[in-house]
């Protein structure tokens, strides 16, 4: 449901039917409505069998990159001895983005399942699952559903009765953005500072503590029951668009719109419907002028563009921009687009870890020139040595946070370049002004 | 006596607190050795070591990282390494009530920079990452809090608080005890 409010009618909502019934928060509610018999029916599947539903769905990763779940479950080669482990990225941090805080505030047992079914498919003897340490009220129903499921024998060394172990521990952390990208967060859980490492190596061949693991987000995880219990080709068949995006997705939508809130649509729903229809549109009095469709990191998208746009993979990458987490940043006519972006670039800056030199000083810089020209003290050069900043911070280094922040500052400045100018110019106008008097 | 005061070095090494007193002792030795039971080695017990040690002494002192670092086998500089790479860990003491408030654009555009302002003034701090003279309140802006919809989240210690106005402000920090 568009969570805090009624769910729309044109929603469709799976993942979020229970938003908001804290009923469904405890062991005994999430089994009343359904709970852990996908687990259940999994425990008596072969592994294999398992990860054919999951690739057969075309169930595709929702943290953000979008990579097909059952393949990536395949590339984990149980057997050979070692340990194997999953992880489950809980670290939500990309600005705009608040649907996996729902998953876990509300439905745990949703998480929790879908951590067991992922790590008995992948061979996974133990799930880490690693939620930001800012989430204090996730984090506690999360430990809560983790220690019912264990008290229920549901979790442990004989799960369920089957005499298989499935562990799942919860690993609180404690600040840093960059723990959200996979390897960061696997030197995180190791317990040293959140740095991304270079692949290769994959996590599949050497993830946390130098061991196969497969990383999933919240959103992904969840939404394996639902399709162990309804198949694949439920799941396949719920697309208003292309067979490469199948299933619901989460929405969360924020910044200036009437109604924000979480919402779940079958992929392919038309964008300009979600926004006015199901999210209210502008606040009164206002328009919108510009959306930022998934989380911080994806390109700047005009009106026209979002307007045309079909909720999918695809979908957004026709229209200049990219689903990303589906985090949802709405602005309106009444803001400058300079000072959103520059905001965001020093959220950037803030949150780079430091160890590649284009990220480092780029994401410093990039901010430095923003804020300048925000309060009125830029040049037209300073467009073209953002442009050039930007085009250095792209694809030259070990994890994608300094390609995220140019990403806002080159789509922004190609789409609402006038903005940039008219900051710019108000200056000049000023100086000459200055001069004559 | 007039002019410079010089500073007191002895009192700004260890904050002017008393003794560390060791914290894995009793039941957090016992809640530090279940969590080492989670990991296959000492060091991934790190950061949930950290988060016991500042539950219990409010910050992460040096001496403080010292003793974790000796029971998980670490040396103090690589617990200070990882210490400072996070931004929860307090790595001095701050105010009874420790308030982030979100500032990241999307609820920067929903006028987040409004609720700082509030908070500033209402707690008489003034100044962000400063602590009131009574050592009551600290405020910080801390980049997204992944409640976005919610604007203007903000935390005060281990509380969320969503939908924060300036309005509400002062109403907010009359109900701390």
């Amino acid at each position: 449901m568009g969570y805090p409010h009624k769910s729309h009618e044109r929603e469709t909502p799976i993942l979020s039917q229970y938003f908001g019934d804290a009923g469904a928060r405890t062991l005994d509610g999430w089994k009343q409505r359904g709970g852990y018999q996908a687990l259940e029916k999994a425990l008596a599947m072969s592994p294999a069998d398992i990860v054919n539903v999951v690739k057969e769905s075309g169930l595709r990763g929702r943290g953000g990159a979008g990579f097909p779940t059952g393949m990536k479950w395949s590339f984990m080669k149980p057997g050979d001895g070692r340990p194997h482990y999953l992880c489950c990225n809980a670290d939500e941090s990309e600005p705009g983005t608040f649907k996996d805080r729902e998953v876990m505030r509300w439905t745990p047992h949703a998480l929790v399942e879908g951590c067991a079914i992922g790590a008995y498919a992948i061979g996974a003897e133990t799930c880490y699952i690693y939620i930001r340490g800012e989430f204090t009220e996730p984090l506690l129903w999360m430990e809560r559903a983790v220690k019912e499921a264990y008290d229920a024998g549901i979790l442990g060394a004989n799960a369920m009765g089957t005499g298989k172990r499935v562990d799942v521990h919860i690993h609180k952390g404690a600040g840093a953005y960059i723990c959200g990208e996979e390897t960061a967060m696997m030197n995180s859980l190791e317990g040293r500072r959140g740095n991304p490492r270079i692949k290769p190596p994959f996590p599949a061949v050497a993830g946390v503590f130098g061991q196969p693991t497969t990383i999933n987000n919240v959103e992904t995880l969840a939404a394996v029951p639902g399709i162990l219990m309804q198949g694949a080709d439920w799941y396949k068949g719920m697309s208003l668009s292309n067979p490469k995006s199948t299933g619901t997705k989460l929405f969360s939508v924020c910044g200036n719109i009437r109604y924000p809130g979480t919402y779940e649509v079958v992929m392919g729903f038309p964008f300009k419907d979600f926004l006015y229809d199901l999210c209210g549109g502008p606040v009164h009095g206002r328009s919108l002028k510009a959306i930022i469709p998934g989380g911080a990191s994806v390109p700047i998208q005009t009106m026209e563009e979002a307007e045309a746009t079909l909720m999918d993979y695809e979908g957004f990458v026709a229209q200049g921009s990219m689903l990303g987490s589906g985090g949802v940043i709405v602005i309106d006519d009444a803001q400058n687009m300079v000072r959103v972006i520059a905001r965001l670039a020093r959220f950037f800056a803030h949150e780079s870890c430091a160890q590649c030199t284009q990220c480092r000083e780029g994401t410093a810089w990039t901010t430095k020139i923003l804020e300048r020209i925000r309060d009125g003290q830029g040049s037209m050069e300073d467009l073209d040595t953002l442009m050039g900043i930007a085009e250095n911070m792209t694809g030259t280094t070990i994890c994608v946070l300094s390609d995220s922040c140019a990403t806002p500052v080159i789509s922004g400045i190609k789409k609402f370049r006038h903005e940039f100018e008219s900051l710019i110019l108000g200056k000049r106008v000023h100086a000459v002004t200055a001069a004559v008097a | 006596m007039t002019g410079i005061k010089s500073p007191d070095l002895a009192s700004h090494d260890s904050h002017g607190n008393e003794p560390h007193v060791p914290v894995f002792t009793g039941a957090n030795r016992e809640e530090l050795d279940t969590l080492l039971g989670r990991y296959p080695t000492k060091m991934a017990a790190l950061l949930p070591a950290l988060w016991i040690l500042q539950r219990e002494r409010g910050w992460v002192s040096d001496e403080g990282m010292a003793e974790v670092a000796e029971v998980l086998e670490l040396t103090p500089a690589y617990v200070k390494g990882v210490v400072t790479f996070y931004t929860m860990y307090h790595q001095h003491p701050v105010g009874k009530y420790f308030i982030q408030v979100c500032t990241t654009s999307p609820c920067g555009v929903c006028g987040a920079d409004d609720v700082v302002k509030a908070f500033l003034q209402h707690t008489r701090t003034g100044e962000l990452g400063i602590t009131s003279d009574d050592d009551r309140y600290t405020v910080i802006e801390v980049e997204c809090l992944g409640a976005c919809g919610f604007a203007t989240p903000i935390m005060i210690n281990e509380e969320f608080i969503e939908s924060v106005t300036p309005e509400t402000v002062p109403e907010i920090l009359a109900k701390l005890p």
